[in-house]
């Protein structure tokens, strides 16, 4: 599903943010990324996005070589990844519908469908209810909630969290964790960037730990 | 485990692919529309939501457009006067002394029925004598003459269609090369003049109006660059969950497309009170010269262009602006 090999990224400013990073997910497998922040965590995740481009070294989505990709098709990619942030990137003058409605909207989906596929996932969240809220009248865990109903609501093959638990407390990470094993088991592959060892520890999924942009350990915790 | 069960329910209907797309192709076309009508209403919403803002726009695009609009009309108005000038125009043949009333009256028989003369009037001898000491203030000097010295005047008045200085001066250089004729006379310089200016003024219009277009775009570039800025998390958002550069721009021309409109809009009814108050002054002058002139206002077809091109401008300048600022935000 997701393959990273040899890939290097140089920023002009600031120097080798990866280095040499070789990885392979199968489909439905669960991997953290772990490291201290400027490890290239979010770097990695940036480059699998098409947010940014590698400087060198192959990355395969789904069979697609991103580096053959062009700027015209990268939202094709998107489509069929769902993205997961720290800060949630919710639009708050929209309701919770239609922030979880927004990847199909773009993608063309029928008005019917939309509403159909979105009850889905905010039930799958546990938001089933609130559609009509704004994201503001929630709480932290809940907006979290929002984010991945959003993200999971295209049926991405590949699920991509960059700390999605960073703002959250202890149980309510536990939660999102769980919510992600879930996906998991339906055959989702999910790469979750994080710090938080002790969370990584409880669970059982491969670990990919990176150091000064160098992978320097793949094992299960 | 209720939640496991719903989450392979949740992709069990994710593996329904086939009939989906049928389904999918279906609404699509459908949402396209819808979209185009979401995006039209709603870029209206946002711009009532902002009145005072999106007003300070509007009041000057519609002054812009309003200028040159305006100017057209005086010009094309100008132009009606300058061609209901032309009508009362009329060439005069002066005939050889030896020409006869008979010849006379034979020749303006011939010129009567060419297309482009409208009517022709023969002036005798006699009758030019009588038109002469009556009006003159010279007829005791010509009393004292033995024989009348004027010759037989031919007045031709050219059809209407001949508008141009030069089908003018072509019938005048026919008539004059008439063996009877002794020299053809018509007034043309202020004519040619008055022509003259009158394509000055229209290339004025035309150069005005390019300027102004060119003010209208870039106050329009200008404010779809604010609203970007100011929409720039929703634009990002959109493309990270995979919304093309096309799908993110429309709203953004529909916005255009209104401040165009409404400035399009604004613009027709300035011009047209404008005219409507200069209307009444004219008339009165138009009476004094005891002319036919009256003021031309918009007509239907102008005030539909005038909307259309000032709807385009605003798209064109969204389209500028939004393309570009588009590829520039990018997520980080």
């Amino acid at each position: 599903m997701l393959t990273v090999d040899q890939v290097f990224k140089r920023y002009a400013d600031a120097g080798d943010a990866l280095c040499d990073v070789s990885f392979h997910l199968q489909k439905g497998e669960m991997a953290f990324l772990t490291g201290h922040s400027g490890a290239g965590k979010s770097t990695l995740l940036k480059l699998i996005a098409a947010i940014e481009r590698s400087t060198r070294g192959q990355l395969l989505v789904d069979g697609q070589n991103l580096n053959r990709l062009s700027d015209r098709q990268i939202p094709y990619l998107r489509r069929k990844l769902g993205l997961i942030f720290q800060d949630y990137k919710l639009l708050f003058d929209r309701t919770v519908f239609d922030n979880v409605a927004l990847p199909l909207v773009v993608a063309g989906v029928g008005q019917h469908e939309v509403a159909r596929r979105v009850r889905a996932a905010l039930d799958k969240v546990g938001l089933l209810g609130k559609e009509n809220k704004y994201p503001l009248a929630l709480s932290g865990g809940e907006q979290q909630r929002i984010g991945i109903a959003r993200a999971v609501v295209n049926k991405p093959a590949l699920i991509l969290a960059d700390e999605p638990t960073g703002n959250l407390d202890p149980e309510l990470s536990a939660e999102i964790m769980y919510l992600f094993e879930q996906f998991k088991q339906v055959g989702v592959t999910i790469l979750i960037a994080t710090h938080d060892i002790a969370l990584v520890n409880q669970l059982n999924h491969k670990v990919l730990q990176l150091e000064r942009g160098r992978l320097i350990g793949q094992q299960l915790s | 485990m209720k939640p496991v069960r719903k989450a392979r329910e949740f992709n069990a209907r994710a593996g329904n692919r086939p009939k989906m797309t049928k389904r999918g192709s279906e609404s699509r076309a459908l949402t396209s529309l819808q979209l185009n009508r979401q995006s039209l209403i709603s870029s209206l919403v946002r711009l009532l939501r902002s009145p005072f803002s999106s007003a300070m726009a509007i009041i000057v695009m519609a002054i812009a457009i309003a200028l040159a609009g305006s100017f057209y009309v005086m010009v094309n108005n100008a132009q009606q006067l300058v061609n209901s000038l032309q009508a009362g125009k009329q060439i005069s043949l002066f005939l050889h002394e030896e020409i006869s009333d008979q010849q006379a009256k034979k020749l303006a028989l011939k010129l009567q029925a060419e297309d482009s003369i409208a009517k022709v009037n023969v002036i005798s001898r006699q009758q030019a004598l009588e038109e002469f000491q009556q009006y003159s203030g010279f007829g005791a000097a010509l009393n004292a003459l033995e024989n009348n010295p004027l010759p037989i005047v031919i007045q031709v008045y050219p059809e209407e269609s001949l508008t141009e200085a030069f089908q003018l001066t072509h019938l005048l250089e026919k008539m004059q090369n008439d063996s009877a004729v002794d020299f053809a006379q018509m007034d043309m310089q202020w004519l040619a003049r008055l022509q003259a200016m009158m394509q000055m003024a229209n290339t004025v219009v035309i150069i005005l109006a390019a300027l102004l277009a060119f003010a209208v775009l870039f106050i329009i570039g200008n404010t779809i660059r604010s609203e970007l800025q100011a929409r720039k998390d929703e634009v990002i958002v959109t493309k990270l969950v995979g919304g093309t550069n096309t799908f993110i721009c429309l709203p953004f021309l529909y916005t255009g497309f209104w401040y165009g409109f409404i400035s399009g809009l604004l613009a027709w009814a300035v011009i047209n009170f404008i005219l409507f108050m200069i209307n009444a002054p004219i008339e009165q002058l138009s009476l004094l010269y005891q002319s036919q002139f009256q003021l031309q206002f918009m007509s239907f077809a102008e005030s539909i262009l005038l909307l259309f091109a000032s709807s385009a401008l605003g798209i064109l300048g969204a389209f500028s602006v939004a393309s570009h600022q588009l590829s520039l935000l990018k997520p980080e």
